[in-house]
C-alpha cells in the first residue's frame, strides 16, 4: 500500500476545521468516531472472523465506568477511560473465554455476544446507583482536565487521533505474527491449529484488544454527549452501527472501517435528520438494513477491495 | 403464596405454550431444512400481529377469522425472502447469511415502526372478555382458543411433513440436498416453500396472540430470542418464566439462560445438529 496519499489525506483532515462550519465539524467528528469503533470491531470481527453483534456492551462499560468514576470519585476521565477500557477488556475476555473455550461458532457466537450485551443493558437499566432507566448526566464545565471542551474542534481532533491510532494499530496487527495467525484461523481454523497455532489464545487476544479499544470509544462518547442511557449505550442499534461500517467498507482490511464510515456516517446523519423531519423515526435503520442486504448479495468483500481495484486500474491507465 | 394463584399462573403459562410451540416450529423448520437461522423471526411475528390489527381495524375481521390471511401473507414474504435473497448465498459462509438476516430484520422492524408508529397496540376480538370457570380457576377463552388453534396448526404441519409429497421432498432436501436434486427435486423451490411455511407459522402465532398481548414494533427482537430459547431448551424454562417473573427480570433470566444453554448444551440445539 502506498502511504503518501494517506498521509496527504490525514494532513488535509488535520488542516480542515478552520475552513468548515460547526455542523461539518460535528459530522466529521462522528465519521472519525464511528470509523474508530468499526476499526476496533474489525480486529475481532474482520481479522479473527468472529462475528460479534454485541460490541455495544464494550462501549457501554467504557462509558459507564469512566462517567461513574468521574462523577462519584472525582477521577479525571483522562485516567478513568483506561479503567473503563480495562473493564471492557475484562468483559471481552469473559465473552471470548466462554465463547471460544466452549467452541461456539457462527450463529452461536453471535447469539452469545447479543445475549451478553442485553444482560448488561438490563443490569444498567435496573441499577439505581448508575441512574437506572434515566441514566447519568454529566454537568458541562468546559474544563479540559475533565475531558470537557468549549471548542468542538477539540473533539474533532481527539476523534481524528483515535481513528488514526486505531488504524495504525490494525495495520501493524496485520503485519504482525498475531495478525497472520488470526487470518489463518478465520480462513480455516482446523488447518491453522494443525500448523500449531493456538487458536483459542489468538482469538482471546483479539477479543480483549477489540474490547479495550471499544471501551476507550465509550469513554469518548460519554464525554462528547454528556449523557448516558442504557438503551442507547448497550442497545442492539449501537451494535449494528458498529458492525455495518466495516462490513460495507470491507471487513478484515485496515482501511475498510474508515472507508465505510466516510460512506455511511454522512448518509446516516442526513437520513436521520431527513426522516426525523418527516416523522419516520426508523427510516435510517431501513436504509442500513437494505444496505446490509445489498452488500452481502453484491459486494461481499465490502467497498475497500473494489476501490483498490479502481485505484489500480487508474494507475495502470496512466 | 396462594396455591390457587400458582395454579392460575401455571394454567395461563400453559395456554401461552401453544403459541410458543408454533413460533419454535417455524424457526426449527427454517433451520432444519436450510441451515439458516432466521434472525428476523420475531420481526415476522410482529408483522403477523400488525396484519391482524389492520384486518381488524380496516375490515372489521376478527383475528380468529383473519389469522389464515396473516399466515398467507407471511408465507409470501418468507417465500420471496428465500427465493430472491437467501438462495443466492445459500452456499456462502454462515457469517454472510447471518448478516443478510440481520439486514432483513432491520428492514422489517423499522418498516413496522414507520408504517404503524411506536405506540403499543392491541387487537379487539369478540372472545377477548369471556372467561370460563374451572373450579376455582378461570380460563380466558381467547387464550384457550389460541392454544387450541396453535396446537392444531402445529399438528397440521407435522401431517404435511410426513404425509404429503412436498413435505417428504422437504425432508429429503433437509437430509441431503444433493441426493434430493439427483432424484429430480427442485431444491431451491423446496427451500423457498420451507421458508414460507416457517414464516407462516410465526405469522399465525403473531395474529393469534394479538388479542391479548399488547405489541409494538420493538417486541420483535425479544420474540426472536424467545424463539431461540424455546428451540434451544424445548420450552422448559420459558413457561414458568413467563408466568412468575416481572417483565424486566424475565428478560434478564431469559438472556442469562440463553448464555448458559449456549455454553453447556450447544449439541442439543436444533435437534442435535451443530452448524
Amino acid at each position: 500500500m502506498r502511504l503518501w496519499p494517506l498521509a496527504l489525506a490525514l494532513a488535509a483532515l488535520a488542516a480542515l476545521p478552520p475552513f468548515i462550519g460547526s455542523y461539518a465539524v460535528t459530522l466529521f467528528t462522528l465519521i472519525f468516531f464511528y470509523a474508530y469503533l468499526g476499526q476496533a470491531w474489525n480486529i475481532l470481527g474482520g481479522y479473527a472472523g468472529q462475528l460479534s453483534a454485541g460490541h455495544a456492551a464494550f462501549v457501554g462499560i467504557g462509558a459507564y465506568v469512566t462517567a461513574v468514576l468521574s462523577l462519584r470519585v472525582g477521577l479525571t476521565p483522562w485516567i478513568g477511560m483506561f479503567v473503563g477500557a480495562a473493564a471492557a477488556a475484562l468483559l471481552g475476555a469473559i465473552i471470548g473465554y466462554l465463547g471460544f473455550r466452549f467452541g461456539l461458532r457462527g450463529f452461536y457466537f453471535v447469539l452469545l455476544t447479543v445475549a451478553f450485551a442485553e444482560v448488561c443493558r438490563i443490569i444498567a437499566l435496573n441499577t439505581e446507583a448508575v441512574g437506572g432507566a434515566v441514566g447519568l448526566y454529566i454537568t458541562f464545565t468546559g474544563n479540559p482536565a475533565q475531558f470537557q471542551f468549549q471548542n468542538p474542534r477539540a473533539y474533532y481532533y481527539i476523534a481524528l487521533v483515535l481513528m488514526t491510532g486505531a488504524t495504525v494499530v490494525v495495520w501493524r496487527l496485520e503485519q504482525s505474527r498475531l495478525g497472520a495467525y488470526l487470518v489463518a484461523i478465520r480462513e480455516d481454523e482446523q488447518a491453522a491449529e494443525a500448523l500449531g497455532i493456538d487458536a483459542f489464545r489468538c482469538k482471546l487476544l483479539a477479543s480483549v484488544l477489540s474490547a479495550f479499544l471499544t471501551g476507550i470509544g465509550g469513554a469518548f462518547y460519554a464525554f462528547y454527549q454528556f449523557s448516558l442511557q442504557p438503551s442507547t449505550l448497550f442497545g442492539i442499534p449501537l451494535s449494528v452501527e458498529i458492525i455495518i461500517r466495516p462490513i460495507v467498507g470491507g471487513a478484515g482490511t485496515p482501511l475498510g472501517p474508515v472507508l465505510g464510515s466516510f460512506i455511511l456516517s454522512p448518509l446516516a446523519e442526513l437520513s436521520r435528520s431527513y426522516f426525523a423531519a418527516t416523522g419516520w423515526s426508523g427510516g435510517h435503520l431501513i436504509v442500513y438494513g437494505s444496505l446490509l442486504i445489498a452488500v452481502v448479495l453484491f459486494l461481499p468483500q465490502g467497498a475497500a477491495p473494489f476501490v483498490a481495484r479502481l485505484a489500480r486500474s487508474w494507475r495502470m491507465a496512466r | 403464596m396462594d396455591l390457587v394463584l400458582i395454579a392460575q399462573g401455571l394454567l395461563n403459562g400453559l395456554l401461552f405454550g401453544g403459541v410458543y410451540s408454533l413460533m419454535a416450529v417455524g424457526l426449527t423448520l427454517i433451520f432444519g431444512v436450510m441451515r439458516v437461522v432466521n434472525f428476523a423471526h420475531g420481526d415476522m411475528m410482529v408483522w403477523g400481529m400488525y396484519l391482524a390489527f389492520l384486518l381488524a381495524t380496516r375490515l372489521g375481521l376478527d383475528p380468529y377469522a383473519g389469522f389464515p390471511l396473516c399466515a398467507a401473507a407471511l408465507f409470501a414474504l418468507g417465500f420471496v425472502v428465500q427465493r430472491r435473497l437467501v438462495n443466492r448465498i445459500i452456499d456462502a459462509p454462515h457469517e454472510m447469511q447471518i448478516l443478510l438476516m440481520l439486514g432483513i430484520a432491520l428492514v422489517l422492524e423499522n418498516g413496522a415502526l414507520v408504517v404503524f408508529g411506536p405506540d403499543p397496540r392491541r387487537v379487539k376480538s369478540f372472545l377477548a372478555l369471556s372467561t370460563v370457570w374451572l373450579g376455582p380457576l378461570f380460563v380466558d377463552v381467547a387464550r384457550l382458543v389460541t392454544f387450541l388453534l396453535a396446537g392444531a396448526l402445529t399438528g397440521l404441519l407435522y401431517l404435511f411433513l410426513f404425509r404429503t409429497d412436498l413435505g417428504r421432498s422437504m425432508r429429503a432436501a433437509a437430509d441431503n440436498p444433493y441426493g434430493a436434486a439427483v432424484i429430480g427435486t427442485d431444491v431451491r423451490r423446496v427451500y423457498a416453500v420451507a421458508f414460507g411455511i416457517g414464516a407462516a407459522c410465526v405469522g399465525a402465532a403473531g395474529a393469534l396472540v394479538a388479542p391479548f398481548y399488547p405489541f409494538q414494533p420493538s417486541v420483535g427482537l425479544g420474540a426472536s430470542v424467545t424463539s431461540f430459547n424455546i428451540v434451544i431448551i424445548g420450552g422448559m424454562g420459558s413457561l414458568p418464566g413467563a408466568v412468575f417473573l416481572s417483565p424486566s427480570l424475565k428478560e434478564l433470566v431469559s438472556f442469562s439462560l440463553l448464555i448458559l444453554i449456549l455454553l453447556f448444551r450447544p449439541a442439543g440445539l436444533f435437534g442435535g445438529k451443530v452448524a
